[in-house]
């Protein structure tokens, strides 16, 4: 069995490549200072198990795992983060908080072999869905644009348009996908900032420089860029009441 | 005091009607006594919008100078005083308009008792109910100003055990000691001693004491030696400090939070090797401190690189000298540079 350490500190690495030395039976095979040589390793190793670092440079662990598309099974490393550590509590998926000794490391690849047998796949998705909602996660996206990684700053945004299973995300440089759901855009972003106006549009109420009606009852948003976005009749009242008007 | 529009607005229509039946009720009764219809009510208007001027001007004395406990005897006297000089005035006047009627002189000497007595009364109600409804609001202002200087304080200080503790920076070099122990049990015991020093440093210091920049220094290096075990080659430092800096003064503390903000957007927005400068010079006799960083600017934006721990660091800043230009943060290129202007307490 395959395992990668992503840890932005060396020393931080070398403590649990000290400790994997008793589980002959997994063998490391990378090594990663940051999110996107995780990426990289993670889908030319194809690993089983990757011990995974939260704060970490230019995307974090979450951003990270949110990248790939079946992310493998983790143990996540992590010194303080309260935040972090509820969403793991409330998705029983290991952790090990920093310092941490052999034994309580034993346990937690105790807990992984035997819970390999069931999923833990819902487990590790349905924890990306809370752990995107940190404040910290919240200012900026990360998607992937091809092989390329893309951090979009929010206020950046345009506005988001749903695309089938995924989300087209207007922003300056052209639009990218994000496998999300409205709803989940929805929750996320800043209800001040980003005005469900439509069933399939969620626009940024910073570039709306007038709202004209459109057909029957409904209206539409002109953006400073000139793009036009649909607002129904429940839209319009909810940009109306964030505008203040 | 200054009431809102709305509360205003209030008043004077609470007013209006009030005097709008004061006046009619006045005007009925003169005219029940068997007076012309438009004698009853010049006197009335003439009688009751002197009336409502002194009762406006006494509202609008006590909504600034709102009376103490010990005060109410002078607002009484003051409330006769005014009761009589508006007597006289409206005397006066009655006097000048309707001595055509009649014997209407007479029946105004007889009435002036009367007269004396509502407008005392009328007065007086107003008086009350004004010191009353002002009494309340500054009651209410001043509870709101209490619940909210408990609310700050609690949360100042909430933050400050915290920040002094450091969390994520103590639990991690702790992680390091620990791999180090494994590997190089030398390094792993100079790193105890720093980390202790470095904690002892924090713990002792007071947020008010002022400590020369050589102190500080000091303290930032232990800070800066730690963080480059954690980093390894990932962090290097350059430190110029002048020699005419070196026994300026600035607050205890104080640089740890910057350079620490330099670290963090450094380290955590680029993946190779990260630069941190730290220059001192001296300028108008204030200490300039400059502490840079490189960062990128396609993946952040500078204003969340200002989140981390400056904005504790400009209150600071602030509390101590009210002043908001003594942090300016500046963004060039991929160059993100923090300036910290320390005016020189004369004696401190």
């Amino acid at each position: 069995m395959k395992a990668i350490i992503i840890d932005d500190e060396n020393l931080a690495r070398s403590i649990v490549k000290e400790y994997l030395q008793r589980h002959p039976q997994l063998e490391l095979v990378a090594e990663c200072g940051d999110g996107f040589e995780g990426i990289k390793a993670i889908q030319q190793y194809q690993p089983d198990l990757i011990f995974l670092d939260i704060q970490m440079p230019k995307i974090n662990g979450f951003e990270m795992l949110e990248l790939i598309e079946q992310p493998p099974a983790v143990i996540f490393t992590t010194a303080f983060d309260e935040y972090a550590i509820k969403a793991f509590e409330a998705h029983a998926i290991d952790y090990l908080l920093k310092p941490f000794n052999q034994e309580r490391f034993d346990k937690a690849i105790a807990k992984w072999l035997e819970q390999k047998t069931t999923s833990t796949e819902t487990a590790t998705q349905e924890l990306l869905e809370t752990a995107s909602q940190s404040p910290s996660q919240s200012n900026r996206i990360v998607v992937k644009n091809g092989s390329k990684i893309k951090i979009i700053p929010v206020h950046d945004i345009f506005y988001l348009e749903a695309a089938d299973d995924y989300v087209k995300i207007h922003t300056p440089e052209g639009y990218f996908l994000k496998n999300k759901t409205m709803n989940h855009f929805e929750q996320v972003l800043d209800g001040q900032q980003f005005v469900r106006s439509h069933r399939s549009y969620i626009v940024n109420v910073q570039q709306i420089t007038r709202i004209d009606p459109y057909e029957k009852d409904n209206h539409v948003a002109i953006l400073r860029t000139g793009a036009k976005v649909p607002v129904s009749r429940g839209g319009y009242g909810k940009l109306k009441s964030v505008l203040g008007l | 005091m200054p009431a809102s529009p709305f509360s205003a607005r209030r008043f004077l229509i609470t007013f209006s009607i009030a005097w709008l039946v004061l006046m009619a009720d006045h005007a009925i009764l003169l005219y029940w006594f068997d007076f012309p219809l438009k004698a009853a009510i010049i006197d009335s208007i003439i009688s009751n919008i002197p009336l409502l001027g002194v009762c406006l001007l006494v509202m609008n004395t006590i909504r600034y100078y709102l009376p103490g406990r010990e005060q109410y005897m002078n607002i009484l006297i003051m409330c006769i005083v005014l009761t009589i000089l508006w007597l006289l005035f409206s005397k006066w006047l009655l006097e000048l308009s309707l001595n055509s009627f009649g014997d209407y002189e007479e029946f105004l000497h007889r009435s002036l008792i009367i007269r004396f007595s509502i407008g005392f009364l009328v007065l007086g109600i107003v008086t009350m109910m004004g010191i009353n409804w002002f009494t309340w609001q500054e009651q209410q202002k001043t509870e709101e100003r209490k619940k909210d200087a408990e609310k700050l304080a609690r949360e100042a200080e909430l933050f400050k055990l915290r920040q002094q503790l450091q969390p994520h920076f103590l639990f991690n070099s702790l992680n390091s000691i620990n791999a180090l122990i494994g590997i190089r049990p030398e390094e792993a015991r100079k790193m105890v001693q720093q980390l202790s020093d470095f904690l002892r440093g924090t713990i002792k210091k007071e947020e008010t004491q002022w400590v020369s920049l050589m102190e500080e220094m000091q303290y930032l290096q232990l800070y800066l030696d730690i963080e480059k075990v954690r980093f390894g080659n990932r962090l290097a430092t350059v430190i110029e400090i002048e020699e005419e800096t070196q026994q300026m003064k600035l607050p205890a503390l104080l640089l740890q939070p910057v350079v620490e903000n330099a670290i963090k957007f450094g380290l955590y927005d680029t993946t190779g090797e990260t630069i941190i400068r730290l220059e001192t010079r001296k300028q108008e006799g204030e200490l300039i401190i400059k502490v840079s960083n490189p960062f990128d600017p396609e993946t952040s934006s500078p204003k969340q690189g200002t989140g981390f721990g400056l904005k504790s660091v400009q209150r600071r800043l602030y509390l101590l000298f009210a002043r908001h230009d003594l942090l300016v943060t500046e963004a060039k290129e991929n160059i993100f540079t923090t300036v910290v202007k320390i005016p020189q307490m004369p004696g401190a």
